[in-house]
């Protein structure tokens, strides 16, 4: 496996990146480098066009200006797909093939790739993911329907791992789960990411989620990036008006549940 | 006819049928699957190609059959039979798979689709890996609908002489007899319900993952039609014959048919052929031999409205088929089926009624009771103007039914053909045409461009020439109207009474 412990994955840039749509929304000049092994959070409201910076660096979505790097590479130097065989790409809607069992789902991405495997291999792969992500093998061949929503979105992450991407982009990944697995499958993903070195930029409205696990938060705000700071850095005031609005949220509920105990 | 004799019909029929409803819908879906894939990516699109499927779909489908034929005869191939049924189905089963087709594409999962882009799959791998097996069952339950659909108006096609169930229905519903008509439903209605339970077994195996469940349909499309194809399929030279829609029709290109074979040839019936079609279906070669009438040809074909004398009218029409259509008209049979109008004899004496002249006197107290055909017609134009004829009412009626009208008094006058059979059954009165109005109608035999040319297929039908009187016609009429007898049994009784006379 490519992943060792003293390798990391790709940094990325983004220089005046563009996007705009014609019923508003979308990015506007937006300029962020993450360093490669970074945990980077994109904090904001609805409609404030982090999905769209997301989803501009696997071309998803194709912007109108700007350019965007990994690796020092220009995305859109390859064909699409081939550029998405090398990025890991998680959703909150999941998005298994409902039609073909939990192995199948997680080696979708060698089989598209026609890779040259023998069929053992492949199972073996599939083994390793299933352990990576804290699944019981027996899972394998399972349909997803069988499945809960957090085991559904193990199998997400152990598909997006599949061919061992150093990068995972990931949008409102724990978005659609209840509390407790959202902080389990939380804790387990940051855990991943310190072991594999990673480097991972997920979208999420959620800044409690964000302070928690990433090591840098950038919050969005209409298309632009208002604050860019470490999560210590947020709760010490820094990134100004926008940022700390959406800081005090989980601050003001940690006070609230302190004075209850008092 | 019995029930036997009925079933003893169908195998041939069926496995054209089967033939031509497969094919059509192996044409649809080659072309609906691929339009349903581009329609659900482009909305626009998707609206104007199911617009225009629906359009389609509120043509009845006889019109859509009778539509291709012209535009086939303009592009000069083959007019009649296989390719226009097989277009005009295929069409008609276009709009139940292209619209499940969408249906079942834009009834994915968006996350599945962006899962699927988000892994790096191509468009082709997106399609046949995750689009394709989820919008099947849906697509699946449209292919199911357009075979029932098109094995029901396969047996239109009857109508542009592709053979199917549809001969026994409307040979049947012709000759009033209810055992053909009967059969035919049962045999159309057996295959669709067949074809819809195997179909659903197929979706049913794509459901649960037992894809071998596919074979068993697939198979039975194959080896039916062919296992009865090969049973039956000898090479030797075929002669087509047509045949219009009625007993006359149908017995007249049995005797053909008998005498062609006796002289060796393999014999293929055309039969419930549209008047407007089957003259130039012949000029095509579509069909090689019909009879048709000197009175149809003369207004229809050659659209004249003088009436000469019937020898001259014959005469005028050989050289006009052999000049502008290369058709050979051998001669005529010996008897007329003109147009007449017809009286309960009790009626025609209470009301003093024995020509045209006496009817135009009465007639505004009368029920003309008329076949559609007939009142369209330049002859009956010509007879309401030649004799003033007004008519209380007029009813138009089914052919088959317009003797039962007269006999229930739903009518007091019918247009009638001369050599029906009903007319002596019924105790008609055939009024006179004093004025000579109304053109003569000698049943002439016509021979096609490329048959024409085969001398030993001209002798074999050359004695048939002035040979059927009308006596006969008559009864052999009666025995397929009144008797229900096939008309296979009326031909082989009217071939024997003209080898009778000298």
């Amino acid at each position: 496996m490519s992943e060792g412990k003293t390798n990391h994955g790709p940094a990325v840039a983004l220089d005046a990146v563009t996007k705009r749509y014609a019923g508003g929304g979308g990015i506007a000049d937006v300029t962020l480098f993450v360093d490669g092994g970074a945990f980077v959070a994109l904090v904001g409201a609805s409609g404030s066009g982090k999905s769209t910076l997301l989803k501009s660096i696997n071309r998803l979505v194709v912007p109108d200006s700007g350019r965007i790097l990994v690796d020092a590479t220009d995305v859109s130097d390859s064909e699409s797909h081939s550029l998405r065989r090398r990025i890991g790409y998680v959703i909150q809607g999941v998005g298994l093939f409902p039609h073909v069992s939990v192995a199948a789902n997680i080696a979708m991405p060698l089989r598209i790739a026609a890779l040259r495997q023998a069929q053992g291999d492949r199972e073996q792969r599939v083994a390793e993911l299933l352990d990576l992500v804290d699944l019981p093998q027996d899972f394998a061949d399972r349909l997803p329907e069988t499945l809960s929503g957090g085991q559904r979105q193990r199998v997400g992450f152990a598909r997006a791992l599949a061919r061992a991407p150093g990068l995972m982009l990931m949008d409102e990944p724990f978005g659609a789960l209840d509390p407790v697995t959202r902080d389990a499958l939380g804790r387990s993903y940051r855990a991943l990411h310190d072991r594999l070195g990673l480097t991972s930029i997920m979208v999420t409205h959620d800044m409690a989620e964000a302070l928690l696990l990433a090591d840098r938060v950038v919050v969005i705000d209409a298309g632009r990036i208002v604050a860019d700071e470490t999560p210590v850095a947020l709760l010490g005031g820094a990134g100004g008006a926008a940022a700390q609005v959406l800081v005090a949220i989980p601050r003001d509920q940690a006070a609230r549940l302190a004075g209850l105990r008092t | 006819m019995s029930w036997a004799d009925a079933f003893d019909r169908v195998p041939p029929l069926l496995a054209s049928h089967i033939v031509l409803a497969a094919a059509a819908m192996l044409l649809g879906a080659v072309i609906a699957l691929p339009l349903g894939v581009f329609a659900a990516r482009h909305p626009r699109f998707g609206r104007v190609a199911l617009g225009f499927a629906s359009i389609i779909q509120t043509i009845p489908s006889l019109a859509l059959l009778a539509l291709f034929y012209p535009l086939l005869l303009a592009l000069s191939v083959q007019a009649l039979g296989f390719l226009p049924s097989l277009l005009a189905l295929a069409l008609y089963a276009l709009l139940p798979i292209l619209r499940n087709t969408v249906i079942g594409l834009n009834g994915i999962d968006p996350a599945v689709i962006e899962a699927a882009d988000g892994i790096g799959m191509t468009r082709w791998q997106k399609l046949y890996i995750v689009e394709a097996p989820l919008a099947l069952t849906a697509v699946m339950g449209g292919v199911r609908t357009a075979a029932v659909w098109t094995i029901g108006a396969a047996t239109l096609s009857t109508t542009v002489g592709q053979p199917s169930l549809g001969d026994i229905i409307f040979s049947g519903l012709q000759t009033q007899n209810w055992v053909l008509v009967l059969t035919g439903c049962f045999a159309a209605a057996g295959l669709a319900l067949v074809v819809d339970g195997m179909l659903a077994v197929a979706t049913n195996g794509i459901t649960t993952r037992r894809r071998w469940l596919w074979a068993i349909p697939l198979a039975a499309a194959i080896i039916v039609p062919a296992a009865i194809v090969a049973s039956r399929s000898k090479a030797t030279t075929t002669v087509t014959i047509g045949a219009k829609n009625f007993a006359e029709q149908f017995i007249l290109a049995r005797v053909i048919g008998q005498r062609l074979e006796a002289a060796g040839y393999t014999v293929r019936y055309k039969e419930n052929l549209g008047s407007a079609v089957v003259f130039s279906a012949l000029g095509a070669d579509d069909i090689d031999v019909y009879i048709d009438y000197a009175g149809t040809l003369w207004a229809n074909e050659m659209k004249r409205s003088d009436v000469p004398s019937r020898p001259a009218m014959n005469a005028a029409i050989a050289a006009w088929t052999q000049s502008t259509h290369r058709v050979a008209t051998l001669g005529a049979l010996g008897f007329e089926n003109a147009y007449a109008l017809a009286m309960r004899g009790d009626l025609a004496k209470a009301k003093g009624v024995a020509s045209l002249d006496d009817l135009a006197r009465v007639a505004p107290s009368l029920t003309l009771g008329g076949d559609l055909e007939f009142l369209d017609r330049p002859e009956w134009a010509s007879i309401r103007k030649g004799y003033g004829l007004s008519f209380g009412k007029t009813r138009a009626f089914s052919p088959t039914f317009m003797y039962e009208a007269l006999k229930s008094g739903d009518a007091d006058v019918i247009s009638a053909f001369s050599s029906d059979g009903r007319i002596a059954a019924d105790g008609l009165v055939v009024l006179s045409d004093p004025k000579g109005v109304i053109p003569g109608y000698d049943a002439l035999l016509l021979i096609g461009p490329k048959a024409s040319g085969d001398a030993r297929l001209v002798a074999a039908l050359r004695p048939l020439i002035g040979a059927v009187r009308v006596e006969d016609m008559r009864r052999a009429n009666l025995m397929v109207d009144g008797q229900k007898l096939s008309p296979e049994a009326a031909a082989k009784w009217l071939d024997s009474a003209i080898s009778k006379r000298p």
